[in-house]
């Protein structure tokens, strides 16, 4: 199980945490074609390699965004 | 065969403590610390179990928890490791898939066949056609191994644990020990893992001198703090050094649990688990590894044969040789690293009777003794995602690149002589608890608030010495063919033959012939395989390459996965009173909730015509404060709220991005910057979170505090036209005139005494009501005075499936029920609602497109022409006669108020009109008539009712 750290609660087991997937920008709703839009809700890039994602600590109930390295797992420091 | 007790020796077994068990019915006598196969051995048995395709008579192969040829049954428990349980007083041993005895086992004629039984043979004789298969099935799993499961048998106790070492050591044999006692003499928190049930690892079936070290070892490891656990096994590492380990000895009433271990750095010293020979004959009873002979002859004691031979390529087997001796067994050594082979073992049954040389020699013997090298366990290498490399001149796996946090010692490291090993393994240690020191206390900088107290790790600690690799003949086949995988009874023929068809890679041949994928999991059987793959296709080992080992390193009971057999469930308040009154619960999320009290028509029909209460409290709530708390509700709801005043409810809906229908619920504004926003129960703790994502991610700058105060209040629907007259009894300082206090309304009160309560004036029902928010330790008072106050107004309880027929008679939808993963706002009935002309809101461009679509299923409320039919949910709807397909009925109930069936359903947008015809397939078969419904509601359309 990843062990996941957490800017508050230091790293705890992934099952403490929701994974909030690969962070996306929204665009702007007024603004957004419907390909923008659907690429934001739908589409992800899936690299093998660094990601910045999402976490939601269940501890401390903080989101915050992390680095992984999707193919070693190892991640970088996190930053709310 | 017939093997004895000797009268002396024996390291782990107690002869002043006789245990008596009993093997197919007889009884038998053995000793405290005896298996099974030592205890049945001690007494003359040498035949096990019959062999899984072939039925031949089987013996001890290796004498442990990876004998392939020791599955018994014991009591209800099938397939039990015969060469590794321990024998235990009153234990009803017995052989396993024999018919009608192990000795006469009419199945055994599937030995004359043999030659027929070759790779993928079910496969294609059993293949056409393919109607006959149910029936070929039934038939070949009589034939099936395994032994009996008692489905009536009682599940013990199971259970999980987690602990955090610095240092993990796999394998508790000389340098597992070494490596753990130098870990922790360095400062570290060690726990020490070993699969038999002592320490000492090859030291216990070695000479008295090793046994002795082994003891003292092990005695050093307690006194320098290690945790040992015998009898165990690390099963597997995963991500973030998590490595599991099945705990087969927990003391007290668990027969084995999972232990999850974050292990900071993992120390590898499996050993080596040593190969069987193969060649003609090598599954005869009397046919054995070097090491299962020391096994039984200095572990138990025990004279495993009368005249040997020992074919030996290594010091295993010449000790092997000289202990057998000791013992007074006559001796033939035959030596692998001269030239000399063995090419068969003979005889009139399945025993062995003659042992048959390359050049021609034969002798007479009862037992064959093997020492033809190792096969280096290396899965959690494996798993730490190394690909280890084979070694010619070692004839066996290495290490080749492991992570910094994953050390291997012992044999998987190397050779040389125990000295060396105990150097290597006593630095690697030291290596592992630096390396697991500096983790934690990085672990421990990483976490703000976090104790302090970590020992610093030690300093002068760097990679060990590496150990020497020693000579070793390569030695897999003879020039005869024998088996290669004894749980399967896969020959090296059977392999040649698969690769003759093509299945000429190490993944394809083994899964065409099973060989490796039986109990021993590849332990006994993988190397071999490749070798003699690659001998047929006339490769190296190295260009053959192996299969990964994956865990588990060895199996794990299914209940020590599952753990502790419990289902923690919420209960509100009001539980109790529930549970004394007749009340049928139903599992609502993690919630028990009140179903109904034993007639749900009953009870609804009551809420329409007097007064009835209803348990809500697992609905979700919700307490927002803060200036910016407005912006949130117009951004997360589909509607405006920016002018809602003090003391009014709004009902609002959710969607996602994606413009599908999340959630809905009411929102009260009790102040000027307070609000209590109320979910669906299973939308609790989600829109919680979903609100607070949007806060923290998308919405910094504003000035919101949520605080979920779901199972704060007990929460309680008072519903029906005389739920007025009811809480005028027991509300003193709240006016309940429709004038004061109309539809859509909320109000502070003091509901029977409880201060701090708040009421909703809401109606799910359908019916004038108040939703009775109390401060959660007095709900119980506040429901038993409900009931008190309500005797003379016919007050009832009402559960779950009275409410839903309640909610289906008003047209209200249920999300998740009658809606699902592509109804848009617009679709569930909500045009009216859904304001599109706001700056922001999630899933507002969805909302706009779906506006426009005119081809989006709509949710409906239908009414069969014959009210008497209630449909199934989840019927479908069709147009007309034909079978097209044209929606489906979502929701169905007999109303007790109607005196005939309402339904809700999703149906295409030309057939979502008022009146429109439609036919309901019935799971009978029938086709029946129906039509949309002129209103959502089919009780009080115009909502009298709730604003009365």
């Amino acid at each position: 199980m990843l062990l996941v750290p957490c800017p508050n609660c230091g790293p705890r087991d992934a099952s403490d945490f929701k994974f909030g997937g690969e962070s996306s920008s929204r665009p702007d709703p007024r603004t957004a074609t419907p390909e923008q839009w659907r690429d934001y809700v739908h589409l992800k890039t899936n690299v093998a390699g660094n990601q910045k994602e999402t976490w939601y600590c269940r501890g401390c109930r903080t989101y915050f965004s992390l680095h992984r390295d999707t193919v070693t797992n190892i991640f970088g420091a996190p930053q709310s | 065969m017939s093997p004895s007790r000797l009268p002396s020796g024996g390291a782990v077994i107690d002869r002043s403590r006789p245990i008596k068990f009993k093997w197919n019915g007889k009884s038998f006598t053995g000793f405290e610390g005896d298996t099974i196969v030592s205890a049945l051995a001690a007494n003359g048995v040498d035949v096990f179990s019959r062999s899984m395709k072939y039925h031949r008579r089987r013996g001890i192969l290796t004498g442990d928890f990876w004998d392939p040829n020791c599955f018994v049954q014991v009591g209800d428990e099938p397939n039990v490791r015969a060469g590794h349980r321990l024998i235990s007083a009153g234990i009803e041993v017995s052989a396993q898939n024999v018919w009608p005895s192990l000795e006469r086992d009419v199945k055994a004629a599937n030995g004359l066949v043999g030659r027929f039984l070759t790779a993928g043979f079910y496969y294609k004789t059993f293949m056409k056609p393919a109607t006959l298969w149910p029936k070929y099935e039934k038939i070949l799993a009589t034939f099936a191994p395994g032994g009996a499961i008692d489905i009536e048998s009682t599940p013990g106790r199971y259970d999980k644990r987690y602990s955090h070492p610095d240092v993990l050591v796999a394998g508790g044999g000389p340098a597992g020990m070494a490596a753990a006692i130098a870990a922790a003499e360095a400062g570290a928190d060690v726990m020490l893992v070993e699969h038999n049930h002592q320490l000492g690892g090859h030291l216990l079936w070695g000479s008295a001198e090793d046994q002795k070290r082994a003891a003292s070892l092990g005695a050093r490891c307690i006194e320098v703090g290690v945790e040992v656990l015998t009898d165990s096994t690390v099963t597997g590492r995963y991500d973030g050094s998590w490595v599991a380990i099945n705990q087969r000895n927990v003391a007290g009433e668990t027969i084995e649990r999972v232990v999850k271990a974050r292990a900071k750095c993992l120390v590898i010293a499996p050993g080596l688990i040593e190969r069987p020979y193969i060649f003609e004959g090598n599954d005869r009873v009397g046919v054995m590894t070097s090491g299962a002979a020391r096994r039984m002859l200095n572990m138990y004691g025990i004279k495993p044969g009368q005249k040997a031979v020992v074919f030996t390529a290594n010091a295993a087997g010449d000790a092997a040789a000289a202990d057998l001796a000791d013992a007074g067994v006559e001796v033939t050594t035959v030596d692998g690293r001269t030239g000399a082979d063995v090419v068969r073992a003979s005889g009139s049954g399945d025993r062995v009777e003659q042992v048959e040389l390359a050049d021609g020699t034969v002798y007479e013997a009862d037992l064959l003794v093997t020492a033809v090298g190792w096969t280096a366990p290396t899965s959690l290498a494996n798993m730490s995602g190394d690909r280890p490399s084979y070694d010619p001149s070692a004839a066996r796996f290495f290490c080749t690149s492991l992570p910094d946090d994953v050390l291997p010692t012992g044999g998987l490291a190397g050779d040389g002589s125990l000295e060396e090993n105990l150097t290597h393994a006593s630095a690697t240690g030291r290596l592992a608890a630096r390396r697991g020191l500096t983790m934690r206390n990085q672990m421990r900088s990483m976490t703000p608030r976090a104790s302090t107290g970590v020992p610093a790790p030690i300093k002068d600690a760097s990679e060990p010495a590496p150990l020497p690799r020693a000579n070793h003949p390569e030695l897999f086949r003879s020039t005869t063919h024998g088996l290669v995988d004894f749980s399967e009874d896969v020959g090296s023929k059977d392999l040649w033959a698969a690769a003759a068809e093509g299945f000429d890679s190490v993944e394809l041949v083994k899964r065409f012939t099973t060989a490796t994928m039986g109990p021993s999991q590849g332990k006994l059987e993988t190397v071999n395989t490749v070798a003699v793959l690659a001998e047929y296709l006339g490769q190296s080992i190295e260009e053959v390459g192996t299969t990964v080992w994956r865990p588990p390193y060895a199996p794990v009971s299914l209940g020590a996965l599952a753990g502790k057999n419990s289902t923690p469930h919420r209960i509100s308040s009001i539980h109790v009173w529930n549970k004394a009154n007749n009340c049928k619960f139903i599992h609502a999320g993690a919630w028990l909730r009140p179903d109904h009290y034993g007639n749900a028509q009953a009870e609804a029909k009551n809420v329409r015509d007097n007064v009835g209460i209803i348990d809500v409290t697992p609905l979700g709530k919700l307490d927002l404060q803060g200036p910016n708390v407005p912006d949130l509700l117009e951004l997360l709801y589909v509607n405006k709220w920016r002018k809602l005043d003090i003391g009014k409810v709004r009902y609002g809906v959710m969607v996602g991005e994606d413009g599908v229908v999340l959630d809905d619920g009411v929102t009260a504004r009790l102040g000027e910057e307070h609000y209590m926003m109320t979910t669906t129960s299973s939308g609790a703790a989600s829109i919680w979170e979903w609100a607070e994502n949007w806060l923290q991610t998308e919405r910094p700058d504003w000035d919101v505090r949520i605080v979920p105060v779901t199972t704060s209040y007990t929460s309680i629907n008072v519903a029906g036209p005389k739920s007025r007259e009811l809480l005028l009894k027991i509300c003193e300082d709240v006016d309940l005139s429709n004038e004061a206090f109309g539809y859509m309304s909320a109000r502070p009160a003091t509901v029977a005494g409880v201060a701090e309560s708040l009421m909703l004036r809401i109606g799910f029902t359908g019916e004038l009501s108040y939703e009775v928010h109390v401060p959660a330790a007095h709900g119980l008072k506040v429901w038993e005075a409900l009931l008190d106050a309500g005797k003379d107004l016919g007050v009832k309880p009402f559960g779950l499936e009275a409410q839903r027929i309640l909610r289906l008679e008003k047209g209200h939808f249920i999300v998740g029920q009658d809606t699902d993963g592509l109804t848009r706002g617009a679709s569930a009935g909500l045009g009216g609602l859904i304001k599109l002309d706001k700056d922001d809101g999630v899933g507002l461009p969805e909302l706009r497109w779906a506006a426009d679509r005119t081809d989006l299923a709509q949710v409906v409320s239908i009414a069969l022409d014959d009210g008497m039919i209630v449909p199934e949910e989840a019927s479908q709807l069709v147009d007309g006669e034909t079978n097209t397909i044209v929606g489906r009925i979502t929701s169905s109930r007999m109303s007790p108020n109607l005196g005939r069936s309402v339904c809700m359903g999703q149906v295409i947008p030309e057939l979502a009109a008022p009146g429109s015809k439609l036919t309901v397939l019935l799971t009978d078969g029938r086709r029946v008539p129906a039509k949309i419904h002129t209103d959502h509601a089919f009780i009080d359309p115009e909502g009298a009712r709730l604003r009365a």
